[in-house]
């Protein structure tokens, strides 16, 4: 079954980190795609610009109306998702759990619609 | 009953009697009809009328007798609003005959232990059987429990519920096995308390509250059960086991909050008073006369203590510990631990060699330790490459942050 992790993290603390910190923090990452795909588990990833790079479409009177920024204004903004395949939900908490992201942020757990069922 | 108590009192003379008598309760409320979510709501309800009462009214002198009471007359109240005909009949005598046996003996047979037995009975998923009698013994709620063991709440609430329903319908017994057939069934009893230990101990860090709790609470559940089974030796293996370990919380973390790994932990930092608990323990188990999984794997802890009270490492007699324990244990843990000793007596090359195979055995594929302990000891014979590597796999399968760091900065000194 597949879910998404996506994880929320504050977009603010990255910037205030040292560089071997930050070095750190990307390693981490580089570490856990790398037992993802160990584990034969990863289906896609990727990390997000920040939301500073965001803008929202929507359609306000049949007309698209573009605004620069993220749909949420949220201190913690979705920086990054896995999308993994698992056989079941304690299986993906048990991955959400080893993100670096589940310790300075929150990782959501989603399960991707089944087309076949 | 004693003169009216203020709020506080009366929460406080509930919270005692509810950690101390929870699970008694419900054992006794559900020994005749089985039905554990029954008894627990029965009881949830007696817990808030003494919250209404008591305040006002006084604590009872028998705070425990006084919600059995009430729980009973729910849980009468309840059967005759549910049942009829002659289901019903049936049950309000059980349930009448409960109350008088109750009123007859004021002292509440303790059953338990009984209602551990259940809980882990062989008919229930072996997953769920510590997670149940966290609820049952002990009254902790579904969304901790589910938090600990990494499932979602609303999953972990249905497994809870599906298992009580089975132990109601499917007929499992409120009892203690006969003495033949105890040693097998006690032995899912202890796996269960032993789990629950181990979720809590996952936390190191001792930040998530919840967690450090469920250590404790299996502390607690382990000295229940070696008080009602005081001729089992296993269970004070079990109960020396988890307070050895308990022992070094304090150590496991530096100031900074850095993971320390057990050979550079601070002894001054362990606990003597829990460490000289285990050690007594270990001693009353040993003259029992049964060797078992728990008391091993106690003793082995118990030689860490020796080899830093005495500055004498004894790496021969931890391997030959880890022999016999690989005996009880068909696992890929006792094998790796086991390694890990020979590396200290015969050298990492050695234990390499012993090393169980990740490809003959894919339960370590995932397994974090394995990785970590390959990294260390590839580290040692110059395989810097292959070290970097095995480190790199073990960063990440790692969930708590500062044992990432820990095996990060490991893994940068090899300058690979």
């Amino acid at each position: 079954m597949q879910y998404m992790l996506m994880v929320y993290v504050d977009e603010a603390k990255w910037p205030a980190m040292s560089k071997a910190e930050q070095e750190q923090g990307l390693a981490a990452y580089g570490a856990y795609i790398e037992a993802l795909k160990q584990a034969d588990v990863l289906r896609a990833s990727g990390r997000l610009q920040p939301s500073s790079a965001s803008t929202t479409v929507r359609l306000a009177n049949g007309r698209p109306q573009v605004l620069d920024g993220p749909y949420a204004e949220a201190r913690e903004q979705l920086g990054g998702y896995f999308l993994i395949d698992v056989p079941n939900l304690d299986a993906a908490l048990s991955w959400a759990g080893r993100c670096p992201g589940a310790a300075h942020g929150v990782v959501e757990v989603r399960p991707i619609w089944s087309m076949t069922a | 009953m004693n003169g009216p108590a203020g709020d506080g009192a009366a929460r406080d003379t509930a919270e005692l009697a509810a950690r101390r008598s929870y699970g008694r309760l419900v054992a006794f409320l559900a020994a005749r009809t089985r039905d554990v979510a029954q008894a627990e709501d029965a009881l949830a309800d007696a817990f808030a009328a003494a919250l209404a009462d008591w305040p006002a009214k006084g604590c009872p002198s028998n705070p425990e007798a006084w919600l059995l009471t009430v729980a009973r007359r729910k849980l009468v109240d309840g059967s005759r609003r549910m049942r009829t005909g002659e289901a019903a009949a049936g049950q309000l005598l059980v349930l009448a005959q409960g109350l008088e046996a109750m009123e007859a003996a004021p002292d509440i047979p303790d059953r338990r232990l009984a209602l551990m037995f259940a809980c882990a009975h062989p008919a229930i998923e072996a997953g769920i059987h510590a997670p149940l009698m966290l609820q049952a013994v002990l009254g902790l709620d579904a969304r901790l429990i589910g938090s600990a063991f990494l499932a979602s709440p609303a999953a972990m609430g249905k497994r809870l519920v599906r298992a009580k329903e089975k132990i109601r319908q499917a007929g499992i017994p409120f009892e203690v096995p006969d003495h033949a057939e105890l040693p097998a069934r006690l032995q899912a009893v202890l796996d269960a308390v032993y789990a629950a230990f181990t979720a809590g101990w996952a936390d190191p860090a001792g930040l998530d509250q919840a967690r450090r709790d469920l250590a404790a609470e299996a502390i607690f559940l382990a000295r229940i059960v070696s008080e009602l089974l005081p001729r089992e030796p296993e269970i004070h293996g079990l109960l020396a086991l988890m307070l050895h370990a308990e022992a070094r919380r304090p150590a496991r973390r530096g100031g900074d909050g850095e993971f320390v790994p057990l050979d550079e932990q601070d002894t001054a930092l362990w606990d003597r008073r829990m460490i000289g608990e285990a050690e007594g323990l270990l001693r009353q188990a040993r003259s029992l006369g049964a060797i078992g999984r728990y008391q091993l794997e106690a003793a082995l802890q118990s030689a860490h203590v020796h080899r830093c009270r005495t500055g004498r490492p004894n790496w021969e007699a931890v391997v030959h510990l880890y022999d016999a324990l690989a005996a009880f244990l068909d696992s890929p843990v006792v094998a790796l631990n086991r390694a890990l000793a020979l590396a200290e007596w015969q050298g990492p090359a050695a234990a390499l060699d012993a090393m169980p195979d990740v490809e003959t055995d894919r339960r370590l594929a995932g397994y974090q330790p394995y990785w970590a302990a390959r990294a260390a000891l590839l580290s040692r014979t110059g395989a810097r490459r292959q070290a970097h590597e095995a480190y790199e796999i073990a960063i990440g399968l790692e969930g708590d942050p500062a044992v990432r760091r820990f095996l990060q900065r490991r893994q940068a000194l090899l300058g690979a």
